[in-house]
């Protein structure tokens, strides 16, 4: 048995990001965490920061997101300091590329949404081809223009997820790894998380287990009904370095790779990649930019998205199991400063701020 | 230094490597071709700059990558020669696309 | 070439090509795709046009090729040679580019007959130029009549001995060999010798060709239990270690062998169940009698499923044949059995031998799991031994986390010169066996695939769109 004040299940970028938060509160805390080949969202992310896209139709989430985005250099700047890795955090501002004219227009009336929604805390321009051609070098004639909010950014999720873990271990966390949890029996106020041979006794549970968390929470009195969207990525070799600022669809990474997505394909437990999406996607990235025609793919991945129902995070406590937190969310990389930052500190008050009301499963319920 | 051991009656076809024009054997691979002229460090590594050679010869390394007729990341050991080719050594990244770093600095 | 085959086989070294003529014999639509330009796999290659003027460099045994060639190019199947097969998915659809252009084909049955490649020798200064594989100094021998004047070969393994054989021959300079082959292997493959006498051509050419090296008075540097290559910008000295003392031997070329592994790239790649070979010291496609693999429909023949070297190759290719006209109903089940029962005969003879030479050949663990925190495991992106230990010790159980952690197998190489020495390091770290470490998720394209091609790559689903 062991004996913790709080134990996270799931060592993806949200289980981690909440343990390496708890552990610099100075909780003795244990992440649990599966095998080599999980199913882990953060390896097939697509490493932006992205303020723009979130919480059209949902001013709460929006927020959070803005607040997230907003916390990145600090978490950045933590992360580097406590660990040594570079997350390759730069926010130049994104871009979300329209190709034609119709998209152009849909994409325009979202974010003058988004703008009147967040009461103008959210910031966005409409560049059209020119413009957007002087900000990002050899754009194809295929754009029309595109939204660019000063908001958004990216980072290497990788690194993320590497920093994050080296930074709890550097604070005294510790982990159980290959561990994939049978059984969690609440009683008297704590927790037994039965998770590959042992037995771990929490004071605090949050599950973070992505997919596994619609299995995992009823076992705690929670709700989390969440499906798995698969996702695709390609990969290109490393090339000169020739776009600064990220777009939804074609990103370069500090090293000079290339990815390029992204795909949203309701498929089941299958994180494969097919033909026709990688098609698709090289279509999409290749109008955007035609020289990257001449560029060679070296990997393709598929991963899967944790999605809820309507795309919004569900963080929730227990009502019947108090101490019993989850956390489900897709953007946890954008959210990382927030589920580091923020959440630990909830977690260790013993309740979810009322603002966080709008994030809870009981939304789902049929009234 | 590799040296022709008693070649078969071979055509022989013109290539360029960088300003340098070569006969060589029809048939060889552009990875031959390199090591027959001595030439021993084909590219430079993307990550940390280090000269590279080829090693397998049997396209499974990616570490003769060379730039042939312009087109960067080619396999030496997988290309054949042909009449006319260029062949150039690799610096670091496929160099394609705009210059972000050359595109920092606007003209007017 | 056809949109749809009812056997696909990807590989034309001697597994693909025997495939190929059973499959001609009982009538079945067949396409073999080769990377190559002619047939011949590695062991075969160039066969049909080598590049030496001078036949008996190259040993008897080479020649044995250009038949299996000549059946090939005439048996009926579509033979296509320059194609890069850069995906088979498990419903045997198959991306292949040939010429530029990028296409899907599909098939009811399909071989993976992609053979063997070196396995790494990570050593301090493998990556520096000059410092090749001995499989190279092969290729370079057999295609192009090119030989190191004053090499080193260094390492342990049968084609180590017949490359620098096949130098002296050629009336090359061999500097040196110097054998890792551990002291303690000869004693354990005596125990094996009965098997091997059974077979004893292999044991008379082993025989010979270190006899022929030594006649020729090249240094035979046995019980070499240390290597490191030294240069700047290309490898000028070979420092090795017999006990306490570095001793060091001038050289402008090195080639470095420690024997074959499966090439499991595709295999993986289509999901393909594979298990750990201690014997072997590699990871190989699960398979049943008949070559097919845990995924319907995809055999695997050759070295691909186990090293066995090229005889073997050739009748495992013909068997893998018949169990895939069988599945296709070209043949019933005693046609099947009637046609494999010489192979299989053969088969087994050619196996005998295997024990003494895995025992005798295995490669020391200072040679496959570093132990210098400096030698670089990952040649693409330049992970060392240090970086996957750091990696280790912040919770990277496997080979995949490692990938995310330190790039490590990230690079256009796709884990084929680190894969190994991955799986064997974190088993080290970890104190785990390897079977448990497992090796790198495999996806498609297994091969760098331009985007121009992709883009334009016609699929039924894409074109409707």
């Amino acid at each position: 048995m062991l004996n913790c004040d709080a134990a996270v299940v799931g060592g993806g970028v949200v289980g981690a990001a909440i343990a390496y938060g708890l552990a610099e509160l100075k909780l003795d805390t244990i992440l649990i965490d599966e095998g080599d080949v999980a199913f882990r969202a953060a390896r097939g992310n697509f490493g932006l920061v992205w303020v723009q896209s979130k919480g059209i139709g949902c001013p709460p989430y929006s927020s959070l997101t803005r607040r997230s985005a907003d916390n990145w250099p600090r978490l950045a700047a933590q992360v580097k300091e406590v660990t040594g890795v570079d997350l390759a955090y730069g926010r130049q501002g994104g871009v979300h590329l329209c190709l034609g004219e119709q998209e152009f227009k849909e994409r325009s009336a979202l974010m003058k949404q988004l703008k009147a929604e967040t009461e103008g805390h959210f910031q966005f321009e409409m560049l059209d081809h020119r413009t957007l051609s002087e900000l990002l070098p050899g754009l194809g004639q295929d754009v029309v223009g595109g939204s660019y909010s000063s908001l958004d950014g990216h980072a290497n999720p990788l690194f993320l997820l590497r920093g994050l873990h080296a930074g709890f271990r550097e604070r005294a966390g510790r982990a159980l790894i290959n561990a994939p949890v049978h059984r969690i029996r609440p009683h008297g106020g704590v927790f037994d998380v039965e998770a590959g041979n042992e037995t771990v006794r929490a004071q605090k549970l949050v599950l973070a287990a992505g997919l596994a968390n619609a299995k995992l929470a009823p076992e705690v009195g929670l709700r989390v009904p969440v499906h798995p969207l698969r996702g695709q990525i390609l990969v290109s070799e490393k090339v000169r370095s020739f776009l600064r600022i990220p777009t939804l669809h074609v990103r370069q990474t500090s090293e000079g790779s290339v990815l390029m997505g992204d795909s949203h394909e309701d498929v089941g437990f299958d994180d494969g990649t097919r033909p026709d999406i990688m098609v698709e996607i090289a279509r999409r990235a290749t109008r955007a930019f035609p020289f990257l025609r001449s560029a060679r793919i070296v990997r393709a991945w598929g991963a899967l998205r944790v999605m809820t129902p309507d795309g919004i995070p569900i963080y929730d406590q227990s009502a019947s199991c108090p101490g019993a937190f989850c956390a489900s969310a897709h953007s946890g990389i954008t959210l990382a400063a927030t589920h580091a930052f923020d959440f630990p500190r909830w977690i260790v008050a013993g309740e979810l701020p009322p603002e966080l009301g709008a994030f809870s499963a009981r939304r789902f319920d049929v009234h | 230094m590799f040296t022709n051991i008693g070649i078969r009656d071979r055509d022989f076809v013109r290539v360029i490597f960088e300003d340098q024009e070569i006969m060589v054997p029809q048939g060889h691979t552009v990875a031959a071709v390199l090591l027959a002229e001595g030439i021993r460090s084909c590219r430079e590594t993307p990550v940390s700059g280090a000269p590279r050679g080829p090693y397998c010869m049997m396209g499974i390394c990616f570490e003769c990558l060379v730039v042939i007729d312009g087109e960067p990341n080619q396999q030496a050991c997988m290309r054949h020669v042909r009449e006319g080719m260029s062949i150039e050594r690799q610096h670091g990244v496929a160099q394609i696309g705009p210059d972000a770093n050359a595109a920092q600095d606007p003209a007017e | 070439m056809k949109s749809h085959y009812q056997l696909a086989i990807v590989g034309a070294g001697p597994a693909g090509m025997a495939a190929a003529a059973a499959a001609a014999e009982c009538g079945a639509t067949s396409v073999v795709f080769d990377e190559q330009p002619a047939p011949g796999g590695q062991i075969y290659r160039a066969v049909e046009t080598p590049a030496a003027v001078d036949r008996a460099i190259l040993g008897v045994d080479y020649w044995r090729g250009a038949e299996l060639a000549k059946t090939l190019r005439d048996c009926g199947v579509d033979y296509v040679p320059g194609a890069t097969v850069w995906q088979v998915s498990p419903t045997r659809e198959i991306g292949v580019t040939v010429d530029g252009t990028a296409m899907l084909i599909t098939a009811d049955q399909v071989i993976v007959a992609t053979g063997a490649l070196e396995r790494p020798f990570p050593v301090p200064g493998w990556t520096l130029p000059s410092v090749m594989t001995a499989g190279s100094a092969q290729v370079l021998l057999k295609s192009a009549a090119l030989a190191a004047d004053g090499a080193v070969f260094a390492g342990t393994g049968p084609l180590l001995y017949l490359v620098a054989w096949q130098y002296v021959q050629a009336g090359v300079a061999v500097k040196a060999v110097l054998d890792t082959t551990p002291i303690s292997n000869y004693f354990r493959a005596t125990r094996h010798l009965a098997g091997a006498l059974r077979a004893p051509q292999y044991l008379m050419k082993g025989i010979r060709l270190l006899r022929g090296i030594k006649k020729a008075g090249v240094p035979l540097i046995r019980g070499v239990r240390d290597l490191r290559m030294r240069g700047d910008d290309a490898v000028s000295a070979v420092e090795y270690r017999r006990g306490h003392d570095w001793q060091r031997i001038e050289a402008d070329q090195v080639f470095l062998h420690q024997g074959v592994v499966p090439n499991v790239n595709l295999s993986y790649s289509i999901g393909c169940r594979h298990t750990w070979n201690e014997a072997q010291l590699c990871w190989q496609a699960t398979t049943d009698s008949w070559g097919e693999s845990t995924v319907e429909g995809v055999a695997i023949a050759g070295d691909g499923a186990g090293i066995n070297g090229a005889l073997a190759a050739e009748y495992q290719g013909r068997i893998a044949a018949l169990g895939a006209l069988y599945r296709l109903g070209t043949i019933d089940a005693d046609e099947r059995a009637r046609r494999a029962a010489p192979a299989r005969a053969a088969l087994a003879a050619e196996r005998r031998i295997r024990p003494f030479l895995e025992t005798l050949y295995r490669p020391p663990k200072y040679f496959r799991v570093p132990p210098d925190d400096q030698t670089v495991v990952c040649r693409c992106e330049e992970v060392d031994v240090a970086a996957i230990r750091k990696a280790v010790a912040v919770g990277c159980v496997g080979p995949n986390q490692l990938k995310s952690f330190s790039r490590c197998g990230m690079g256009p190489c796709q884990g084929r010169l680190c894969g190994l020495t991955v799986s064997e390091l974190i088993a080290d770290f970890t104190d785990l066996p390897v079977s448990e470490i497992g090796y790198y998720r495999l996806r498609p394209p297994i091969k760098p695939l331009l985007l121009a091609e992709l883009a334009e790559l016609q699929t039924p689903a894409a074109s409707d769109r």
